[in-house]
């Protein structure tokens, strides 16, 4: 059972990410890129790691795709355009990548001869036994990782500042905005002019 | 039994389908954003993967920071797009030149 999960979770996740960088338009891309991130969230279910996995599907599904899906939605772009040098490019693409798949190859195949060592860890950082995944990971992060968990807060917090800076706009116009200063600041003697026109002429304000 | 090798096999594939979409389309940066995506997903997998392996959970705490910083990542690329394209009209990022000297 659990093999045939792996298999299928693993065959879903790889023709979902080829077809994200394959779809012509870019909303199935996202929607793809969906797909894959579930997945990835079943295989890490497989092994044990609920908590990331859930974190992924909420991070991901929840925030950055959505995000993606209003940005592509937002912008009118001609993808006709902007896929024209898709097969032009193509080869380059598939060179480097033949290429990089072969050094991950040869790095799998090295470890399956030699068996590497993988190294053994420190134990400090070791599941709690009888605790579920959660709860250890959460014991490791206010713990030992307290740190580098708020630092990752103040991350988000900069990123979340910098994209409202980077897209506010500011004063959209000047009309129907109510400039309070403008208006205390303003003196009955600057605004009223009193004149005594002769007869029969008009005022030059 | 599912070792550790399915693993990295399953992720390094995820790996360079993401460096290829980065590659095909080069044009689209918002197909490009989501290829980096694939690639950070792969990265998270593999770090799932070995923590879990191991016995070890520091791979998975590291598999969360990598999370927020690829969140981070994808909210300010897209705010950087979405002023690129008022700026300009269009997101084509081949010709890209204003920051020239």
């Amino acid at each position: 059972m659990t093999v045939f999960a792996f298999y299928m979770f693993a065959a879903l996740v790889i023709a979902s990410g080829a077809f994200t960088i394959l779809a012509r338009n870019p909303v199935h891309s996202v929607l793809w890129l969906i797909l894959a991130f579930f997945n990835a969230a079943g295989l890490m279910v497989l092994v044990g790691a609920e908590f990331l996995a859930m974190l992924l599907i909420v991070v991901y599904v929840g925030a950055v795709a959505v995000l993606f899906l209003f940005v592509v939605m937002m912008l009118n772009i001609d993808f006709a355009e902007l896929r024209a040098g898709f097969m032009k490019n193509a080869p380059l693409g598939v060179a480097i990548a033949v290429i990089l798949l072969a050094e991950l190859v040869l790095g799998i195949g090295a470890y399956r001869a030699g068996k590497l060592e993988l190294g053994t860890p420190l134990g400090d950082a070791a599941p709690i036994a009888g605790a579920s995944n959660t709860e250890s990971l959460g014991a490791l992060i206010y713990t030992k990782y307290l740190f580098l968990f708020e630092v990752a807060g103040v991350i988000l917090l900069v990123a979340m500042i910098g994209a409202i800076v980077l897209t506010h706009r500011g004063q959209r116009s000047t009309r129907g905005h109510q400039n309070i200063a403008k208006q205390n600041a303003r003196r009955p003697q600057d605004a009223t002019v009193n004149v005594k026109p002769e007869v029969g002429q008009g005022v030059e304000l | 039994m599912i070792g550790i090798e399915h693993y990295i096999i399953v992720s390094s594939i995820l790996f360079v389908l993401g460096v290829l979409g980065i590659f095909m389309n080069r044009k689209n940066i918002i197909v490009v954003l989501m290829a980096i995506e694939l690639i950070l997903l792969a990265v998270n997998i593999n770090l799932v993967a070995f923590s879990a392996f191991l016995g070890d959970l520091a791979g998975q705490v590291f598999a969360m920071f990598v999370l927020t910083v690829a969140a981070g990542e994808a909210a300010i690329g897209l705010a950087i797009l979405v002023i690129y394209f008022r700026s300009r009209g269009t997101i084509a990022v081949d010709d890209v030149n204003q920051m020239k000297g």
